[in-house]
């Protein structure tokens, strides 16, 4: 039995961890970058952010100070039992979490009249059923900065592998230096529109060098990798080798009429974390 | 590390080259949407303003709540393309310097160079490192706004790239 207390407590504890405590692959990938290169700015900046991840890490206070809209992925059990209604604890270890980490509340009750709703709820859950009876949480904080650059292409089925990297370079091209590179793409290939997205958001769940779900997904994603590192954007924009930290793609079967690509941008604050019940 | 120290003249700011990395010091205030479509309304309104523009240097940011006991929560800047609409009213307003992450439109770059302004880009997702570059800070105005208020910084040793310089030339 998952009690609604229990799934509350581990959604706060996972907002606080996710917040303060970089992902290993990325506190890898940012030490890679750094040692790529060579100009002087560069050098500096990403100095300065690997000391800032230390920092943060060590006096438990926020890596960004954008907390992120909070994104979960609930995986339910199809034989889990639940105690109290999943998504009100949810939304309830949110609140908790964020008040009890110092974290920025950075959400607003309507997208046109605006106004914080102060406890950075409603979360953006989405729910899957899988076998088993365990309930895995998984806590993608988002920053809004790399949000604003997402991007969707409803290509031809006919598109070429070309127009596929092309397609995904220029959405990088466009964000250009805004949103805190170096980034990490997820990017969603396949299903409708939404669920393209969906895969996109989902990839950025999914360790730095995933890369693809098979051989040629993992080519494919390497080289929008290698071609999105000659962009000469560099760290926060100051030119340099590393523009993107990584890239992960999901798919997804679709129809004969599209190919959809999305893709998700995350700055290099790229936060989550999971827990299983 | 050259460092600047804020408010700085025009005289001061017109030496710095984009590319250049220095050292900020001194008074800054902060402003992210809300609080510069407020400002940027009220200019247009020809209503007295909550803040002195004039001279200023202004930080694109909204810090997460301070902890019992410490000056600041993290406080690394946000994207500042949105404050683009409302910037040349600020600048045509006497805003000296700008602080934030990444580009800004065509629009900002000539009206920097027409006011002989600077824009500055610091360290986007550094708020925990940027955070211990502040040492003093007091909200002056719009607290209803939450983590949007303008808040006063004082500022030591703050890194940032000039970014689009006096003389509207852009990084």
């Amino acid at each position: 039995m998952i009690t609604a207390k229990q799934i509350a407590d581990t959604v706060s504890a996972l907002c606080i961890q996710a917040n303060t405590v970089l992902r290993a692959d990325v506190k890898k990938a940012l030490c890679k970058a750094r040692a790529c290169e060579k100009n002087r700015n560069a050098k500096f900046i990403l100095n300065a952010l690997i000391e800032n991840y230390k920092i943060a890490e060590k006096d438990c206070t926020p890596i960004c100070q954008d907390t992120g809209i909070t994104v979960i992925f609930a995986e339910v059990g199809q034989q889990a039992r639940i105690k109290g209604d999943l998504g009100k604890a949810i939304n309830e270890g949110v609140a908790a979490g964020y008040k009890k980490g110092y974290l920025r509340k950075s959400i607003v009750k309507d997208p046109v009249l605006r106004g914080n709703t102060g406890t950075n709820t409603p979360a953006i859950i989405y729910y899957d059923f899988l076998p088993g009876k365990n309930l895995k949480l998984t806590i993608l904080p988002k920053g809004f900065g790399s949000e604003n650059k997402s991007k969707l292409f409803m290509l031809n089925p006919t598109a070429t592998r070309e127009e596929i990297i092309n397609a995904v370079i220029s959405a990088v091209k466009e964000a250009g230096p805004d949103a805190c590179p170096p980034y990490m793409l997820g990017v969603g290939i396949g299903g409708d529109a939404g669920k393209a997205v969906f895969l996109a958001k989902k990839a950025l769940t999914l360790s730095i060098g995933f890369w693809g779900e098979n051989a040629y997904y993992r080519k494919l994603a390497g080289d929008i990798y290698k071609k999105g590192n000659t962009l000469n954007i560099g760290p926060l924009g100051a030119r340099g080798k590393s523009t993107l930290l990584g890239v992960n793609i999901l798919t997804f079967p679709t129809h004969i009429a599209g190919l959809p690509v999305a893709v998700n941008f995350s700055c290099h604050v790229l936060r989550s974390a999971s827990a299983t019940l | 590390m050259k460092t600047i120290n804020l408010p700085a003249a025009k005289s001061e700011l017109s030496k710095l080259k984009a590319g250049e990395l220095v050292l900020l010091s001194g008074t800054i205030i902060t402003g992210r949407d809300q609080a510069h479509k407020r400002l940027a309304g009220a200019l247009k309104l020809n209503k007295k303003l909550p803040v002195k523009i004039k001279g200023q240097a202004i930080y694109y940011t909204g810090p997460t709540p301070c902890k019992p006991g410490e000056i600041v929560g993290s406080c690394g800047p946000t994207t500042s393309r949105r404050m683009d609409a409302f910037t040349p009213a600020l600048l045509k307003a006497g805003l000296a310097v700008m602080i934030g992450k990444g580009n800004r439109s065509k629009e900002v770059q000539k009206a920097i160079k027409k006011y002989g302004s600077v824009y500055f880009s610091t360290l986007g997702g550094a708020g925990a490192y940027l955070k211990r570059k502040i040492v003093a800070a007091r909200t002056i105005a719009y607290p209803e706004l939450g983590p949007e208020a303008i808040h006063e910084f004082q500022i030591k040793e703050f890194p940032a790239i000039v970014w689009i310089d006096s003389g509207g030339r852009s990084l």
